[in-house]
């Protein structure tokens, strides 16, 4: 992003030295090491778990430790459809995960309520917690959750840490 | 000396008769455990309140619901044709085998007799679904217990399947593949080619996954004499498919109302004696043996023929004259909005599943809309025999007891 | 026994109770009154040449036009003699309760507690007569009968436990 700079050593090149601005390098931080809560609601889930198997690896992106606890995870992947009965755990398990959080919700269930428009599905998930990346399909292939993930990371990197998030995101720093 | 109050008690023993020494009397009260709706064990969004006394589960009440996505109303409200996605998020694991009971349920209201050929496909594609929903059962049974190794076995070879259904009908979990009167597409050379690879490479697999397992002195321990049932309690709850052989009862659907290909197919279904959960386990890896040899018997026997009843009114045209000839747009189009004209009448057709007897009861009055559709879930049934099964066990076995029901939210709570 | 038999012996034991019985696609149902339903399902359980032990669903279905609104289907399987029977009754709204089978087949406790749920259907001496799959309280009504629209009256837009865990 021009920010980050890799100094090479004088004498045989190898790089040593890297200067970035502090803010950078706890985005960095924050967006390799993403840990997900375990939180498949239905079939997205098997996908969820297809992409932390040997195939798919999704600990290659750092977001491979998932935790049980939400006192101990970042990011939360609501992989499936969110029922209204569920829905109150839903967000006392948001409330619980500390500050930085992030919100994947994964699949057209969570994103909308897919074909379910009957009186107990809540159609989408941003109705009671915000949502940073939604992630379309149903179920979405593992490759397409990487692709949130990834976008997720990407806008992990334009965040502000020590100052104040501007309230809109300028058209130049579009991902 | 000892420090006496109102709170401690002293521990007397009488020293002429030490056998009798009597222990403080400590208040005991049973605990309410919360286990779920959010638990990695907890196969999905289930809630089982455990009362304990110590260590000892004295009474589990599961609490469903979480999942509960009104799905026989919305059965309802579309046509025939148009519910075929929805079962498949039913057991999500085997997606298929859903389609497959509601296409039969279906055939059997309508009178509808399959070609040959589309009942030979069936029938591999359902084995090869009952050969990824136990890999998903060994994987997460094994990594619940604590085997982590054979879970990313079992995904590995999933993963091979996962690349063929892909090929098959463009998604790898809720397919969607089966029709009412037959199937959406036939098998190409290519998939033949490596349906036959698969079979050669999975069996030495399978011993594989025993070899970490079968004689383990850890998994023999924590599988073996827990959640036992009897095969008359479990008759009696309606248990069904393995979980129901374990206790050595001779139900299976597929031998005792044969349909389909496998009349025509020799194999044998696993029993077992003690319906420990070791027994269980055992007859699910002894089924993929079965699987394999359904899946080459039917690869031998099948011959060239259609792949969809030709009954013009119910059964839906081939994608490509849809998307070229007139007609059969409309045909297509008038299938699914409007539905063909069912008589009224009601049937029950069940179907073994992987799980269990996945039925379908279906009322009709007449028209393109079911008028009460119900869902016999085999999962639900098990939830009802879970608190017989787990009483007197260690809480640690209530998470081996969730993995031997196998079972899933999507089909419990529907 | 071939299903023309079941059927007259049910008729022969209970001429009192029996409605009809109807064949169709190679299904029985057999519907009888309701004061003579538990009668006719443990005559279907202990009885030797009958011997169903497995029950393989309870539902319901809706039929608002009729005085007696509410049918429950039971089916039950016979394992040894491979037979399947599906056993009706009716029901008026007003007066919606029928006996449990739960004495006789365990599995029906689950089974009966969706009807419940589902339909609104009281089952008389069941041990644990409360929703299943929605919450307990869910008051919109019986989700299943005719009269309740597909979305619901509006609880699944309702979410209260925001202004509890509002800051």
């Amino acid at each position: 992003m021009g920010l980050i700079q890799i100094g090479r050593h004088d004498k045989d090149g190898t790089p040593d030295v890297v200067t970035m601005t502090v803010e950078k390098a706890v985005n960095w931080a924050r967006k390799g090491s993403l840990w997900p809560i375990t939180f498949g609601l239905a079939c997205c889930a098997i996908e969820m778990i297809a992409a932390v198997s040997s195939r798919y690896d999704m600990d290659r992106y750092g977001a491979g430790v998932f935790r049980a606890s939400p006192r101990q995870s970042d990011l939360m992947i609501v992989a499936g459809t969110v029922c209204r009965r569920m829905a109150p755990v839903i967000r006392k398990l948001y409330d619980q995960m500390p500050e930085p959080k992030y919100v994947i919700a994964m699949g057209s269930c969570a994103t909308s309520g897919n074909i379910y428009d009957s009186y107990s599905v809540v159609q989408g998930v941003d109705r009671f917690v915000p949502v940073d990346i939604y992630v379309p399909g149903c179920p979405p292939t593992p490759e397409a959750l990487f692709d949130g993930i990834l976008k997720l990371q990407a806008r992990i990197m334009l965040k502000r840490v020590f100052l104040k998030q501007p309230d809109q995101v300028k058209p130049s720093l579009k991902i | 000396m000892a420090f006496e109050d109102q709170r401690t008690t002293v521990y007397k023993i009488d020293p002429a008769h030490p056998e009798s020494e009597t222990l403080p009397t400590l208040r005991t009260e049973e605990l309410l455990l919360n286990m779920g709706p959010q638990h990695p064990a907890t196969h999905g969004v289930l809630k089982v309140i455990l009362e304990l006394e110590g260590e000892r589960l004295v009474k589990s009440t599961p609490v469903l619901g979480y999942l509960h996505r009104g799905v026989e109303k919305l059965a309802e409200d579309g046509t025939y044709h148009q519910f075929i996605p929805h079962t498949d998020r039913l057991d999500y694991i085997c997606a298929m085998y859903n389609n497959f009971a509601y296409c039969r349920a279906v055939e059997k209201l309508m009178n509808i007799t399959v070609p040959d050929r589309a009942e030979y496909l069936r029938t591999i594609v359902a084995e090869v679904q009952r050969i990824i929903g136990h890999q998903f059962w060994l994987g997460t049974q094994a990594l619940d217990i604590g085997a982590m190794t054979v879970f990313f076995y079992c995904f590995r070879d999933r993963e091979i399947l996962m690349d063929w259904f892909d090929e098959l009908c463009g998604a790898r979990l809720t397919t969607s593949w089966y029709r009412i009167g037959g199937v959406e597409r036939d098998f190409t050379p290519s998939l033949l080619e490596k349906l036959k690879l698969f079979l050669d490479y999975f069996p030495p697999k399978i011993d594989e996954y025993m070899v970490f397992l079968e004689k383990n002195r850890i998994w023999v321990g924590r599988t073996k004499g827990i959640a036992i049932i009897s095969a008359e309690d479990a008759v009696s709850f309606g248990l069904s498919g393995p979980t129901l052989r374990g206790s050595g009862v001779d139900y299976d659907l597929r031998k005792a109302q044969p349909y389909s290909a496998y009349p025509k197919c020799e194999f044998s279904v696993p029993l077992g004696k003690n319906g420990d959960t070791y027994d269980r386990y055992w007859i699910r890896v002894q089924e993929f043996y079965e699987s394999v040899k359904i899946i080459r018997q039917c690869l031998e026997q099948m011959q060239d023929g259609p792949i969809m009843a030709d009954v013009p009114s119910v059964t839906l045209p081939p994608k490509q004259r849809v998307f070229t000839n007139l007609e059969s747009m409309i045909q297509q189009f008038k299938l699914f909005s409007q539905g063909f004209d069912a008589p009224p009448g009601e049937i029950y057709c069940g179907t073994e599943a992987h799980k269990g007897e996945l039925g379908f009861y279906i009322v009709s009055t007449g028209g393109g809309k079911p008028y009460r559709l119900k869902i016999r879930a085999p999962s639900f049934i098990h939830m009802g025999a879970f608190d017989h099964m787990s009483r007197g066990y260690m809480i640690a076995d209530a998470v081996t007891i969730f993995g031997t029901y196998d079972i899933v939210m999507g089909e419990c709570d529907r | 026994m071939s299903l023309q038999q079941l059927a007259s012996r049910l008729q022969e034991n209970f001429a009192t109770g029996f409605i009809k019985a109807v064949e169709w696609r190679g299904d029985l149902a057999v519907t009888v009154t309701r004061d003579r339903l538990h009668e006719v399902a443990q005559f279907l359980h202990d009885d030797p040449a009958m011997d169903f032990d497995y029950i393989v669903h309870v539902s319901s279905v809706d039929w608002p036009d009729d005085e007696e609104r509410f049918e429950v289907v039971y089916e039950f399987y016979s394992i040894k003699k491979r037979q399947r029977i599906r056993l009706k009754t009716r029901v008026p709204e007003s007066d919606c309760i029928v006996d449990s089978l739960t004495d006789l087949w365990k599995g029906a406790n689950f089974m009966e507690r969706e009807v419940y749920d589902m339909m609104g259907i009281r089952f008389r001496y069941h041990p644990d007569l409360r929703r299943i799959l929605l919450p307990d309280d869910f008051t919109e009504g019986y989700p299943l009968r005719k009269d309740f629209p597909l979305r619901g009256k509006g609880w699944r837009d309702t979410f209260e436990f925001l202004d509890e865990t509002a800051r």
